[in-house]
């Protein structure tokens, strides 16, 4: 054993150091890669995620599917509930703000939360803009249901991107289709020519550098997680064979017959996605999965993704 | 001969330590199972959420085999997470979080504070400066006899190294400095 203080000799001054760049801010949603974030409404329900291998949390008052059998306004959770949750985990922890309310943001950051997601499934506060998620030191993730969407929201400064996927409903048709729409059109940019990338810009309503950066590279400069429907250990394999960077679960584990057991088959099939035989063990035995909706039978006005723009 | 350096890749920050190998002209490997493990020079223990790579290590019985190999001397470096998974203790683990215990070491996870803490710094090692991200990161509270200090960072230990293992509490993989890929690399003649 060696006293630490008497090594202190060697330390140095750090040249220069800053909080809240694009790299700090991407670099913790590096670190989620192939993890699943968990949807959390209580502190009891945050140490079973944890337990069961979550890399983050998401803290809220009600999950996606009781927001949509409640109806009324979805806001952001109240500050007690997030900071207990903060207290008992030690992942890192998520929580919502609306759409535009760039004040439940300014809240969410002061209480440290360590990733705001700035969600389509609370209602939004501004229907013309989203927050301007450059000025905050915390990060932020959006949804996005095409490669327009998830450039524009990049462009004010998310650092991560989720398919948005149709939450609470624990139908993973709408995640599917999201995540291929993303990654399809990233695909189909990387076949133009330069001089067809001004248009493809015009087209995607977003800015050409990142246009031209996204036709260069094959990818989003951000992680891309998928959302929206995920209820089984196979959805969400389903989703990282079809190229999401990693899942976030939100009515699907809580609202089945043992979320404890249903959380950590979830987190195993996402790590071992390629690996049928993984993938079946940790299906078996899981009990009642949450009965959902088919998304089919969703009138319009209660389709969430259509949220954002 | 072309080094083949591993990186175990169960969960968190991998593909940005398989490209710096690429890039420094060696084959990357992805570990993901104890086969995996078998003729490599070095291997990579990523960021990631430490808990859950923990748990994802006994969950496809790689913890053992892992945990052998670097014991017999496989040059290993670890990145934030994978500091917390080479240590001996840990200060304040998640409920039944355990570690590999190859390096005499007390850890203490995001020691820093929550992410509007992380930073984007340029660190003083002993094998020159490195840019880097601090991502919620954990920092050194003990060392053992033999183990040399090799970065501080806002006065507190964040790199460490003990034989043929370093381990450190930032990311240089994510601003791409390749500086402790390459002494990874190079470690085995």
């Amino acid at each position: 054993m060696t006293d630490l203080v008497a090594r202190d000799a060697a330390s140095v001054p750090v040249s220069t150091t800053q909080t809240g760049t694009p790299l700090v801010k991407r670099g913790l949603a590096d670190m989620l890669k192939g993890g699943v974030i968990m949807d959390v409404v209580t502190a009891e329900q945050a140490r079973i995620a944890e337990d069961a291998g979550a890399v983050a949390v998401m803290a809220l008052e009600r999950v996606p599917a009781d927001i949509r059998a409640q109806g009324g306004v979805a806001r952001m959770s109240d500050p007690d509930l997030i900071s207990e949750i903060i207290d008992t985990v030690s992942i890192p922890v998520m929580a919502k703000a609306r759409i535009g309310h760039f004040v439940e943001a300014q809240i969410l950051q002061h209480l440290e939360v360590d990733y705001i997601d700035e969600s389509e499934v609370l209602s939004p506060a501004d229907y013309v803009n989203h927050i301007d998620k450059q000025g905050f030191t915390v990060p932020f993730v959006c949804g996005a249901t095409n490669l327009g969407e998830a450039l524009r929201r990049i462009t004010e400064g998310a650092a991560m991107i989720r398919s948005k996927g149709e939450a609470g409903t624990g139908d993973v048709s709408e995640a599917a289709k999201h995540i291929r729409q993303i990654l399809g059109e990233i695909r189909a940019l990387q076949a133009k020519s330069d001089d067809e990338l001004y248009v493809a810009a015009k087209e995607l309503q977003a800015p050409y550098p990142l246009v031209v950066e996204i036709a260069r590279t094959g990818k989003l400069p951000v992680v891309l997680f998928t959302a929206g429907g995920v209820a089984t250990p196979a959805d969400a394999a389903m989703m990282m064979q079809l190229g999401a960077d990693g899942v976030f679960v939100g009515s699907g584990i809580f609202k089945s017959g043992d979320p404890a057991k249903r959380a950590a088959a979830i987190v195993k099939a996402t790590a071992a996605y390629d690996d049928p035989a993984v993938i079946t063990e940790a299906s078996r035995g899981l009990g009642e999965a949450m009965v959902g909706i088919n998304v089919a039978d969703l009138a319009a006005p209660h389709r969430l993704a259509e949220r954002g723009w | 001969m072309t080094q083949r350096i591993g990186v175990l890749a169960l969960q968190g920050g991998v593909a940005e330590h398989l490209a710096l190998i690429e890039s420094a002209g060696s084959q990357a490997i992805r570990v993901r199972r104890p086969a995996d493990l078998d003729g490599l020079d070095g291997i990579v223990l990523p960021g990631g959420e430490s808990s859950t790579i923990d748990r994802l290590l006994r969950m496809f019985d790689l913890a053992e085999p892992l945990r052998v190999a670097i014991a017999d001397g496989l040059p290993t470096l670890g990145t934030c997470a994978g500091m917390i998974v080479l240590a001996t203790e840990i200060v304040d683990p998640a409920p039944g979080q355990q570690t590999l215990g190859l390096l005499d070491i007390t850890v203490q996870r995001n020691a820093f504070g929550a992410q509007v803490e992380s930073e984007d710094a340029t660190v003083e090692t002993v094998d020159g400066p490195v840019r880097a991200a601090f991502i919620r990161a954990p920092v050194v509270t003990r060392i053992g006899d033999d183990v040399e200090v090799i970065a501080r960072h806002r006065e507190r230990i964040v790199g460490v190294r003990h034989g043929s293992i370093t381990a450190i509490a930032f990311h240089p993989e994510l601003a791409g400095d390749p500086l402790l890929h390459h002494h990874l690399i190079h470690a085995r003649p």
